[in-house]
């Protein structure tokens, strides 16, 4: 009884070592995708850059600056563009203003956006509402602002709906606070959002337009659509059509296809390894078989000679293979499913670390349990064959 | 086994009826074991010709040969050889099992039989809880669950002291008197002399067949 136990731990570890591996994979890329919820996979940024090469008259180095028709015009001409969100900045790029507040004040990046950015990255909202159409189309003098911006403008636990701030000396009232995505910052820590038509007022930007945040039809690839709204902007602003620096874009879905391929290696990785200890388990587990056949040649002789057939004799061999196996295995996939639970109340979260929901779904486990059943049938039939392979005549003279 | 072959029986004309109770009785090496393997179908015949109750025995594969001994034939050992981790019911129905009889019917028919031996109160002790004479009554029991036609026992007594030889015979002979047909292979005089015919076999062939005043065991427990 020890001795088959102890046989079995093999199997144990091995549907430990499976599901944990397996777990860990699953944990991680559910981890990934918590990290990229709310920013749509599909999707890409272009800006302005200055060219490279000169083309038609133009001198090199000239600063490609899009206007806001742009944005119609691309979405004209590519259907395959879902949503297309221009933004503009005050000041360069990463450059920031001061925003003041009762005599405090915070160096804020300051944005004017479209509601519809919200469905490219999401803004996960601490308090009050993001920018909507509305406050587009009244040129609405009011703001959201990131977790940051309010922590140096407001007093702890004040309230900042409805007060508000000034840029540049115009006075914006709070409508919103978001709490900035730690993974994926494309807004910077510390940013305010006003709407679009409201920073033209106020700022007096015109038709400029900083860049576009755009997202793309699911089952369209990202780099047929971006090539294509690099041509038509080529075209437009008199860019060379080899020119590689004036036009500033990244592709999102690269690094969604990168982190997938990744994450679904270590799975595949992890069940490779789990199935291959498992195996080795399961050949012990037929070892042992093999020494209680032979220890058992007596019984199965009186057996056999009280009427069981060679088929009875294997099938019941057979059988305590798999008893033994499925039986290891589900020891170790309860304990496995444990482990797995504990390391999910420990770092679960997400917070600091990829790591969310480590579990095995039901597919991987209906596979892994069915290859375990499988191979513990044909590795049984080793000491099957073994004790019917000795005659009752024999197997009854043994002593 | 392997390539020499022994000639161990060298011609056996021998013929026994329904309700017999036959002693075999030889020293050992005469091939009194052998003519019992191959009556029970546990070993084949290189020659010759094995009808059982009018089923001619041969070439059988193993499949068959197993459902054939489970159907015709009853088996007592001289080491007893029951399965030890089962219970004296669980081994009397073991037999039954492999006819398909269901557990109910099996578990009913085995305390039957067990009662026919006298163990029916023993019947969830295991094996290692009884006496010799109690294993060997079990077997018996267990040899007559499946109603062999036949019921061939090796050395039944071999293993046993006198008085409880005696009261082994005392049940084959009963029930051998409800017309069951048993072969008993001994080497013991006093226990051919309890059988009704004894075959003398001696280096593979019968040197002497003859009917005897069967000596009741009864007397003797």
């Amino acid at each position: 009884m020890f001795r088959t136990f102890l046989t079995m731990l093999g199997v144990i570890f091995a549907m430990l070592i499976l599901v944990l591996l397996l777990g860990s994979a699953n944990g991680m890329s559910n981890g990934f995708d918590k990290i990229f919820a709310g920013t749509a996979s599909n999707s890409l940024f272009v800006w302005g850059q200055s060219t490279s090469e000169p083309y038609k008259g133009f001198e090199r180095g000239r600063r490609i600056r899009y206007k806001i028709d742009d944005a119609r015009i691309l979405k004209e001409q590519i259907p395959e563009i879902e949503v297309l969100a221009p933004r503009i900045e005050l000041g360069n790029h990463r450059n920031v203003t001061t925003v003041y507040r009762k005599g405090q004040t915070s160096g804020s990046a300051v944005y004017g956006d479209f509601p519809e950015i919200d469905n490219i990255t999401k803004k996960k909202l601490v308090e009050g509402r993001f920018l909507n159409n509305n406050d587009i189309k009244d040129s609405k003098k009011v703001c959201v602002i990131g977790e940051e911006t309010y922590k140096l403008l407001f007093e702890k636990g004040e309230n900042a709906i409805g007060e508000d701030i000034r840029i540049n000396g115009v006075f914006f009232s709070v409508v919103g606070i978001y709490k900035p995505n730690n993974n994926i910052n494309i807004d910077g820590e510390n940013a305010v959002f006003i709407p679009f038509t409201t920073f033209q007022k106020a700022f007096n930007s015109g038709e400029r337009m900083g860049w576009m945040a755009i997202a793309v039809e699911p089952n369209t690839k990202v780099a047929v659509v971006e090539n294509q709204i690099k041509r038509i902007l080529k075209a437009k602003y008199d860019i060379h059509p080899d020119d590689e620096r004036a036009i500033g874009s990244f592709d999102m879905s690269e690094i969604f296809n990168n982190i997938s391929a990744f994450t679904n290696v270590l799975k595949g990785f992890s069940f490779f390894i789990g199935i291959f200890t498992l195996l080795a388990g399961i050949i012990a587990i037929s070892n042992i078989l093999l020494i209680t056949v032979k220890e058992r040649t007596k019984e199965i002789g009186v057996r056999r000679a009280l009427g069981a057939t060679p088929v009875v004799v294997k099938r019941q061999i057979v059988v305590e293979a798999i008893v033994l196996t499925a039986f290891a295995g589900l020891i170790g996939f309860a304990i496995s499913v444990g482990i797995l639970a504990g390391l999910n109340s420990l770092w679960g979260s997400g917070e600091d670390f990829p790591f969310v929901n480590p579990m095995v779904n039901i597919p991987q486990f209906g596979i892994s349990f069915l290859l375990m059943v499988t191979f513990s049938v044909l590795i049984g039939l080793l000491p099957a064959n073994k004790a019917i392979r000795v005659r009752p005549i024999e197997a009854l003279r043994e002593e | 086994m392997g390539s020499n072959s022994l000639h161990v029986l060298k011609g056996i004309n021998f013929n026994a009826e329904a309700g017999e109770l036959v002693a075999i009785m030889g020293s050992s090496g005469s091939g009194k074991s052998t003519l019992l393997n191959i009556l029970g179908m546990l070993d084949g015949a290189d020659s010759g010709e094995y009808i059982l109750d009018g089923v001619p025995i041969k070439d059988l594969s193993e499949t068959k040969a197993a459902q054939y001994r489970n159907k015709f034939l009853g088996f007592v050992f001289q080491s007893f050889n029951l399965i030890n981790y089962k219970s004296a019911m669980e081994n009397v129905a073991l037999p039954l099992y492999y006819q398909g009889v269901p557990r109910k019917e099996r578990q009913e028919k085995a305390l039957k039989y067990l009662e026919r031996v006298g163990l029916r109160e023993w019947a969830t002790h295991l094996p290692s809880e009884l006496s010799g004479g109690q294993k060997q009554r079990v077997a018996i029991a267990r040899a007559m669950a499946a109603e062999p036609k036949v019921l061939l026992a090796d050395e039944p007594t071999g293993a046993l002291d006198s008085t409880t030889s005696y009261e082994v015979m005392d049940l084959i002979q009963k029930i051998n008197d409800e017309g069951n047909t048993i072969l008993v292979v001994t080497h013991e005089e006093d226990i051919a002399h309890m059988c009704k015919r004894i075959v003398h076999l001696k280096d593979g062939v019968i040197v002497e067949d003859k009917k005897v005043k069967q000596v009741r065991a009864e007397q003797y427990v």
